[in-house]
């Protein structure tokens, strides 16, 4: 059982890594990249067809050469064995239109079509939701690719290999949630949902998962070492490390990156703070009447009432 | 997909040392093991008061089963051994190396957090080698059965699991044997209760305060007029870089004085001999508490049934003789022995007989000689009849005793070193009171010293450890004070007059009628097991990965 993984470096949104400016703008060159949260559930789903059904993962992602970090890390997650950087000049400040074209072709290029696809739930720098199905679409206009079904919000997932049937149970949020059995032939595209858990009812499982764990950590830390070494500014010679730029691609520049983006953002609008719904005034503490106030203030307060 | 369950040849359940040796012995010849451990990490839901020994006349040592062991996963080596009877402010210290060393190869203070994560990696990759390994955060809840009869294990995060036999080596609350009847919770004299702080002490300091070389340790156990009376006493071992100092008590005692343990605990941390250890300073690092069986009643000296085999505290088989306590050494000899008896039972093609096999084999080799010394049952009767206690207790008292404790002198540093006599030594408050004070006022030396240490309070301790509860895994089936209310200050981390911990007191007034029942909340569990001895409780295990973790243990 073959999966691949697509993922996406974003801006660190935690409270002491993110960085705005005095207009509310995101200072991007201050602000740490690191793997989109969501596709955190992506690579759970993938470990846990890796550790049932065997077989490999990969992990593509596109953007600057930097994001082989992010790939490393999510080697470590999900135990992948090969990673994937689409990363070029010409695929730099692409919509999910042009994202989506790069992807699917990044797929075709894979040696072997995967028997399963995973996306997160959007991104938390776009937060479209755009990217999976549409990468979807356009590998469902590929000539050299079967058909992938696309199932989303899959919170569980069970595989029949001999029946080569994939069953998942999908989250449908409405004005009550529902669990939805959906059940499709490989291959198939998912999308997992953050509400994502993998199972692993069956001691086998939890034995092959630690043994995994143990070799995968001699792999990333390899892979580590090739990203640290600054006197080895190529680390695609690392061999289970494959970047790939437009021309390896055959991809025409007009219809990936900022030219074939149909998307125009035409401004941001930073949302404003809510108004605090408490008064605060500030008093030094050497600020003698001030400091008197405090305490009449607290005095009330102080018989534990 | 299969919906056929899975299969072992074998199944431990637990990976404390008694596991571990099994679980080790088995796949060393090549059977099929799987381990299923519920903590996150072996060791995390272990606590002992800290000393591990090699017998020499042991089939079965923890080196002997994991080389390494003593350079890898224990603390400083005891050579010395000491007991310090205390009365109205003296003391009378007796040398109690030579029982200490007596059939003893070596003897280690350990930690169990340590101890056990270190076996634990060994024991999975031994066991990988047959197939199975070693899982963490894998609760077994109950016994597979068909037609009746024992064929494997059900867990919490898993699915069933059939084999051809289970080695349950789930401690002191085993819920399996329980549940297939071998052990029960009922009877409060069959139980001791131990209470342990870990104390931090420079490595330097332990060496110039205990007069140790930074190889080697010393114990010190106490008993006499400090602890309210409770039948009980306390210990102190040095490790590496801190101190186990802890105190165990019969639980009946515990619970008919209705004395609250973690100030009993504090009685003996600031009594003014611990200050010439202490010296002013005290930095705790973990409270921990658990149940420990008395193996002179609760050794079962049948511990099988069917497929069944119970292995170390599961079966009662801790053994606690006087100042002698010694538990994890037999859970090991009797571990290596299980997987000996399933590895015969399979040579000869019938697995069935393993645990007929492994029940001779405990007697054969005198474990159970040791966990139930017959000198004890036979003088038992006798000297634990209330009235020859009392008898006995005013004579020790009485001029004649105390001048004859003084005219023995030296011969009862030799008394306490007979393994023979220790063997026949009464569960009484002559033996764990009387005598001790007695010897204290009337032999002992004044102690000058003063010792001012304060150890944190109740919730600072609840508030030191790490949990992860989940759903409730304790029910109380009976609120009433009376079923119930021994509860609120025999459990280490409940006390009357204490809201953070898992029983109160509370008068609940009702149609008029004012009552004072019980109220229960297994947050600050520590999974000890003492209020499914002394309350009326429905009692099990958090799932698997949730609850207290220990991280010294």
């Amino acid at each position: 059982m073959n999966t691949i993984v697509l993922t996406k470096g974003v801006p660190d949104f935690r409270e002491g890594q993110v960085s705005f400016d005095e207009d509310g703008h995101l200072e991007r060159g201050k602000t740490p990249t690191v793997m989109n949260p969501n596709d955190k559930h992506a690579l759970r789903a993938a470990l846990q067809t890796k550790v049932r059904h065997g077989g490999t993962v990969s992990l593509m992602s596109m953007g600057p050469p930097g994001y082989a970090e992010i790939l490393r890390e999510g080697m470590e997650d999900v135990y992948a064995e090969e990673l994937y950087l689409l990363s070029d000049r010409e695929m730099g400040a692409a919509d999910t239109w042009a994202t989506s074209m790069t992807i699917s072709t990044g797929i075709e290029h894979l040696e072997e079509p995967p028997d399963l696809i995973f996306a997160g739930f959007k991104t938390a720098d776009g937060e479209t939701g755009h990217t999976g199905p549409q990468t979807e679409w356009c590998l469902s206009i590929s000539d050299s690719l079967p058909d992938y079904p696309l199932i989303s919000h899959v919170v569980a997932i069970d595989i029949d290999e001999d029946e080569r049937v994939v069953r998942t149970k999908r989250l449908v949020e409405g004005d009550v949630s529902e669990i939805e059995t959906v059940e499709t032939e490989l291959p198939a595209f998912i999308v997992a949902d953050p509400e994502f858990e993998p199972t692993y009812r069956r001691a086998e499982y939890r034995l092959r998962h630690k043994e995994l764990r143990e070799e995968t950590r001699t792999r990333a830390a390899e892979f580590g070492e090739y990203l640290d070494d600054d006197t080895d500014s190529d680390p695609t010679d690392w061999e289970n490390f494959h970047m790939w730029g437009h021309e390896y691609l055959n991809l025409d520049p007009d219809f990936i990156g900022l030219d074939g983006s149909p998307t125009i953002v035409a401004g941001v609008d930073p949302i404003p703070k809510a108004p605090s719904e408490r008064e605060a005034t500030v008093v030094e503490a050497d600020d003698g009447e001030g400091m008197e106030n405090v305490f009449e203030e607290l005095a009330p307060y102080a018989g534990g009432d | 997909m299969t919906d056929e369950y899975e299969h072992f040849e074998a199944v431990v359940v637990g990976a404390g040392p008694g596991g571990a040796a099994a679980a080790a012995t088995l796949a060393e010849q090549g059977v099929e093991t799987l381990v299923l451990e519920r903590g996150v990490d072996a060791g995390s839901k272990n606590v002992s008061g800290g000393l591990i020994y090699a017998e020499k006349s042991a089939s079965y040592t923890i080196d002997s089963v994991f080389d390494g062991f003593r350079e890898e996963a224990s603390e400083r080596p005891v050579s010395e051994y000491y007991i310090h009877n205390l009365a109205g402010g003296k003391v009378k210290t007796l040398d109690l190396s030579t029982i200490h060393h007596h059939d003893t190869e070596w003897c280690d203070a350990v930690l169990r957090r340590k101890m056990d994560s270190w076996l634990a990696e060994r024991v999975h990759e031994k066991c990988s080698e047959t197939g199975g390994g070693l899982l963490t955060d894998v609760r077994v809840n109950g016994l597979l059965r068909e037609d009746g009869d024992i064929v494997g294990v059900t867990c919490d995060e898993i699915d069933p699991i059939r084999a051809d036999v289970i080695l349950a080596a789930d401690g002191v609350n085993s819920e399996l044997a329980r549940e297939a009847g071998l052990m029960d919770w009922d009877d409060p004299d069959e139980w001791f209760q131990g209470v342990k702080a870990v104390v931090d002490m420079d490595p330097d300091a332990i060496d110039e305060r205990f007069g140790v070389d930074p190889d080697d340790g010393v114990a010190h156990l106490f008993s006499g007029d400090l602890f309210e009376g409770v039948r009980g006493g306390g210990f102190l071992y040095t490790n590496e870089d801190s101190l186990s100092i802890g105190t165990v008590f019969h639980l009946d005692s515990l619970a008919e004085r209705r004395a609250e343990p973690h100030e009993l605990l504090d009685a003996l941390l600031t009594h003014p001999l611990l200050d010439r250890w202490l010296d002013g300073e005290y930095e705790e690092r973990e409270y921990a508490a658990k149940l420990v069986p008395d193996s002179k009643k609760a050794a079962n000296p049948s511990p099988h049934r069917g497929r069944l085999l119970l292995v170390g505290d599961a079966a009662g088989q801790m053994q606690a003789q006087g100042p002698i306590i010694k538990g994890m050494n037999h859970a090991v000899t009797a571990g290596g022995l299980a997987a000996e008896a399933f590895i015969e039972a399979r040579t000869r093609g019938d697995t069935d007989v393993a645990g007929d096999l492994y029940e001779r084999k405990l007697v054969d080799e005198g474990v159970m000689a040791k966990l139930r010394p017959r000198r004890y049952r036979m003088t038992r009767r006798l000297s634990e009849n209330r009235l020859a206690t009392k008898v006995a207790g005013c004579l020790v008292d009485s001029l004649l005793g105390r001048t004859g404790m003084k005219l023995l002198d030296g011969v009862v540093e030799r008394a306490f070193n007979s393994p023979f006599l220790l063997g026949m030594v009464p569960d009484t408050r002559t033996s764990y009171v009387t005598v001790p004070r007695v010897l204290g006022e009337t032999l002992g030396e004044r102690i000058e010293a003063e010792n001012d240490i304060e150890p944190p309070d109740l919730a600072d301790r609840i508030g030191g450890l790490t949990y992860d509860v989940g759903d409730p895994h304790i029910e109380l089936l009976d609120e009433s004070h009376e079923a119930s209310g021994t509860a609120v200050t025999a459990c280490p981390v409940s006390a009357e007059d204490f809201g953070g911990g898992c029983y109160r007191s509370e008068t609940v007034e009702r149609n008029g009628d004012t009552r004072q029942v019980v109220s229960l909340d297994t947050q600050p569990c520590v999974e000890c097991g003492t209020c499914a001895v002394v309350a009326d409780t429905h009692w099990e295990h958090p799932a698997g990965g949730n609850g207290v973790e220990f991280r010294d243990g």
